[in-house]
């Protein structure tokens, strides 16, 4: 049986609009909805099928971040994870925090606990990396299954079904691995309330990066965080004639 | 648990996923608390057991509506190249 890690990342909610702030130094967090990333959320459900499958004995679930990264954590209980880890990153440390950051992370927490199965979202809503899964992989020196749609486990390896331009690809790899979530691996369920009552009774593990020997000083520094170009207003033409001077104008024709 | 018991809990996980509503939490809230004054008088406890059941299965499709709308959401921000540009 094995040993599943999960990790999730708090991000802006999907439905809210994002807002740049004034002095283009980042978007707009304070009093804004934030979730568990929802490729994170595919991740968690993946790992949590594994263990009603009996194919996995325990699954945790680390999140990176400030003090209200334990909601996502929660979240994630609440969805049928038996443990959590936060690993708090806060401030200044936070904004600049990047992927190599959090797969060293990953990897010390994998290291530690003797997880078989790392599984992650393949990438966060917000910053849009997608470097999470690969880098760990990197990290750890483990075979990596990436853009997964579909997670089969035999004895001693796995395969994995992932989503590439124009197609499948089919590819087996030995145990321990990395996998990556894509959109299409599941339907995440729901965290009912009173799940999210169980939940609350389950165990958060509290670490900082220094605990576990990670270095996460900046490695970039934000210029600038701008919004992306505004649609032109569009224009009405009376007639064809019209339309076409004004496409010549244009250079469209 | 008791038939009370049974439709307090219905109320409460129905208010909480209200709480993420597109129309917001207060419109929400006010239609839910419509739908269960509305039947206060019911006594028959096969009614209320059809009630119950119902709102149980209004709960699950209100689940279904927000996976959904995550999922066509995400689909159309990272998947739908051509769509997208369409628009």
């Amino acid at each position: 049986m094995a040993r599943v890690l999960v990790g999730v990342k708090r991000v802006i909610d999907y439905a809210v609009k994002i807002r740049v702030k004034p002095d283009k130094s980042g978007v707009v967090t304070d009093g804004v909805k934030h979730s568990m990333n929802p490729f994170d959320e595919i991740a968690v459900e993946e790992a949590v099928r594994m263990k009603e499958k009996k194919i996995a004995s325990e699954v945790i679930a680390v999140s990176c971040g400030p003090a209200q990264s334990q909601e996502v954590l929660r979240t994630a209980l609440a969805m049928g994870v038996d443990k959590g880890i936060h690993v708090e990153v806060s401030g200044p440390e936070y904004e600049t925090l990047q992927p190599i950051h959090v797969s060293k992370i990953l990897a010390k927490i994998a290291q530690n606990e003797k997880i078989d199965v790392i599984i992650v979202g393949k990438q966060a809503i917000d910053d849009d990396c997608n470097q999470t899964a690969q880098m760990t992989a990197g990290v750890l020196d483990w075979p990596q299954g990436t853009f997964a749609s579909k997670i089969e486990k035999g004895d001693k390896d796995i395969t994995i079904t992932r989503e590439v331009d124009g197609g499948l690809e089919v590819i087996k790899c030995k145990l321990p691995a990395v996998l990556s979530a894509d959109l299409r691996l599941n339907e995440p369920r729901y965290a009912t309330l009173p799940n999210i009552m169980k939940a609350k009774k389950k165990p958060i593990q509290k670490l900082t990066p220094k605990d576990l020997g990670v270095d996460v000083s900046p490695r970039i520094k934000i210029i600038s965080v701008e919004d992306p170009p505004t649609r032109q207003a569009g224009q009405i033409v009376p007639d064809v004639d019209n339309l076409i001077s004004k496409l010549k104008e244009a250079g469209h024709c | 648990m008791s038939q009370r018991s049974r439709v307090v809990t219905l109320y409460k996980n129905l208010l909480h996923l209200g709480k993420e509503w597109p129309k917001g939490y207060d419109f929400f809230r006010s239609r839910l608390h419509n739908a269960f004054l509305k039947n206060k008088d019911e006594s028959s406890p096969e009614n209320i057991e059809k009630m119950i059941k119902h709102g149980e299965f209004v709960a699950k499709e209100i689940e279904t509506l927000y996976m959904l709308k995550k999922y066509r959401t995400l689909k159309r921000r990272y998947y739908d190249e051509q769509v997208a540009r369409k628009n």
